[in-house]
């Protein structure tokens, strides 16, 4: 099995570096071709700058040069790790990226967690009450789930558990005014449990609902007939085989939900005021466009969708082993 | 001993006909089969004549839309749903007919048994590879796929096997060496039940032969009958008689009712040479007639 799993990502790691070579491209010519002008940005963060100046600067970017030679110098800088500086931030855009993904990825790896348990247990409990009145009601509370957007529900957390109840804190990811390395993980855990929830409400749903489905499918099943004739309970089936076969679907869409991941994440980490890579991406898009901070998230998050991906890909050689073309392990 | 009486069994389906018209589809009507330990009944009839549901009822594994009516005994004890599933994948054993009844993701051997020595001793009557306990259903080959399945069901020690379609999709060789199992647990003192459409094996290693015909038997007779047209008693019986390749592959006009437009009266009258205006009325009783049973007015 060994060297299945390494030949198949040595094969999809190669699509990945065609497909980041795509996505770089297909960005820079967006951000090219953008209304957002430099000279019109500089003039106004510069009030009174000289036209000599705006000239200087200019020719310093490389503003006049044409795109293709453009974009290969700002690639020759990304591969050596030069991705430029964030100009709303006046920090080097890896820097930037950097220390506002962890604390992303802290939240992003919470509510993922926190709706792929829920929502394969949620399924796993349809599927095996499939058709009678508990399936009925759990299903249609997943179907009102699915069609909430994540702003609202962030904002009714935020007035039932913040406002109402008290017991978690309006926004950030720490304290304020507590020096970082005082910030105990216990107030962490306590400042990131409603955004992750607010972000994990966005797909466990349809986790439940996908689990459900496959479930249904797998009950209705020749080796399920089979199980049964064998004596084997509904929760028997679902223990010794049913949860085995729902899983593979579910990784696979767990996995893939990264791009909705980091999509639900900017509204979340904008309605909290939580410092991650989300909230960088609104301020990086909206007031001050910062195309390098904007095109670095952009590589960065292919990155991340990519890796989750693989790890689908590979997950599914180890859980099917019709999947795997050798014999033996 | 009779181990597995079904006496005038009906299965119906509650279906809903759009909107919230309900009603009953009749798939099974007033069966009648007699199972005997260390004896081998074949239930013959052309697809969709409710073999395999038959299979289900007996197991009480059909699904919650389903009603059954009528008796079934179990060594003389009512066969009630709290008795079938004590009995189910112990005393009663189901053999399904193929690879897709395994779990495409469990390995084999888990399947056949939790318990390893059980595995193993199943595995050496039935000539597999220990190694084969390791490998998963879809690195199976037909014939392995079919011992495995036999092994599976009877890990438990089974008084009636339940054999479903064990022979199609096999080379003749391989189809005599299942039937040569089934023969074996009968002899060995299992009631064998198996339910084919292979008429020519049926014959050659069942004691006793049923027919099915559109969801209800009409004739059970000993397998030697079905060597002469002439010792058939029912004309359906002898239809699928000359139907087979070696007696002349004869087809008959017609085909089989389906469920939900079923005639009244014998369900084989309309296709029938022999009927008579009684037969438009009633389904007929089984009668005794020459040793065997039918459910025929004009059978002599």
């Amino acid at each position: 099995m060994g060297a299945v799993i390494i030949k198949t990502i040595a094969v999809y790691v190669a699509r990945g570096i065609t497909l980041l070579l795509a996505v770089s491209v297909l960005s820079f010519a967006l951000a090219s071709a953008s209304p957002i002008d430099p000279e019109t940005r500089y003039r106004l963060s510069h009030p009174g700058v000289s036209d000599e100046n705006v000239e200087r600067m200019r020719e310093y970017w490389g503003i006049d040069e044409p795109p293709v030679k453009r974009y290969f110098a700002w690639l020759g800088g990304v591969l050596r790790g030069e991705w430029g500086t964030s100009t709303a931030y006046r920090q080097p855009v890896l820097d930037v990226v950097g220390v506002r993904f962890k604390t992303s990825l802290a939240l992003m790896m919470t509510a993922w967690t926190f709706s792929g348990l829920l929502g394969f247990s949620v399924g796993c409990v349809m599927g095996v009450f499939r058709g009678r009145w508990q399936d009925r009601v759990i299903k249609r509370v997943c179907l009102i789930m699915c069609s909430i957007p994540t702003f609202w529900i962030g904002l009714v957390f935020l007035a039932v558990f913040a406002a109402a109840l008290g017991w978690f804190p309006f926004g950030l990811a720490v304290p304020p005014g507590v020096p970082p390395e005082a910030v105990t993980l216990g107030q962490r855990i306590h400042h990131i449990i409603l955004p992750a929830m607010t972000l994990g409400f966005l797909s466990f749903a349809n986790l439940a609902l996908h689990t459900r489905e496959k479930l249904i499918d797998a009950y209705g099943s020749d080796w399920a007939i089979f199980a049964r004739a064998r004596g084997e309970s509904d929760v028997a089936i679902l223990f010794q085989h049913g949860i085995r076969n729902a899983l593979i679907p579910a990784v696979t869409m767990q996995l893939g939900s990264f791009a909705e991941l980091f999509g639900g994440s900017v509204f979340a980490e904008s309605i909290f005021s939580y410092p991650g890579l989300g909230a960088a991406v609104s301020a990086a898009g909206t007031g001050a466009t910062d195309i390098p901070l904007f095109l670095g998230i952009v590589i960065f998050t292919a990155c991340f969708i990519f890796a989750g991906n693989l790890i689908a890909n590979v997950l599914t050689l180890i859980i099917d082993p019709r999947t795997r073309r050798s014999t033996g392990i | 001993m009779n181990a597995l009486e079904v006496k005038n069994l009906s299965l119906e389906f509650l279906m809903y006909d759009g909107g919230f018209a309900r009603r009953y589809l009749r798939v099974i009507s007033n069966l009648n089969i007699t199972a005997r330990a260390g004896e081998m009944l074949a239930v013959a009839g052309s697809s969709g004549s409710g073999k395999s549901l038959l299979v289900h009822a007996i197991l009480g594994i059909l699904p919650k839309n389903a009603r059954v009516e009528g008796g079934m005994t179990w060594f003389g004890e009512p066969l009630t749903p709290a008795l079938q599933k004590k009995l189910r994948g112990r005393e009663m054993a189901f053999v399904p007919q193929s690879v897709t009844y395994l779990d495409p993701l469990m390995r084999v051997g888990r399947q056949v048994s939790r318990d390893k020595a059980v595995v193993g001793g199943l595995f050496d009557r039935y000539h597999l590879d220990a190694a084969v306990a390791r490998q998963f259903p879809h690195e199976l080959s037909g014939g392995m796929t079919r011992r495995v399945l036999i092994s599976a069901a009877l890990a438990g020690k089974p008084r009636l096997v339940i054999a479903d379609e064990p022979t199609p999709g096999l080379s003749p060789h391989l189809a005599e060496h299942a039937m040569k199992h089934f023969r074996e647990l009968a002899d060995a003192g299992a009631a064998v039940l198996l339910i084919t459409h292979d008429l020519e094996l049926a014959v050659r290693f069942a004691d006793e032969i049923a027919v099915f015909y559109a969801g209800t038997t009409v004739e059970t007779a000993k397998a030697s009958d079905f060597t002469d047209e002439n010792r058939l008693r029912h004309p359906y019986s002898r239809a699928l008689w000359r139907a087979m390749p070696q007696n002349g592959f004869k087809p008959t006009v017609g085909v089989q009712p389906y469920a939900g437009n079923l005639p009244d009266g014998c369900l084989y009258a309309p296709r029938c040479d022999m009927r008579s205006p009684e037969c438009g009325q009633k389904i007929p009783p089984p009668r005794a007639v020459r040793g065997g049973e039918v459910s025929c007015y004009n059978a002599r």
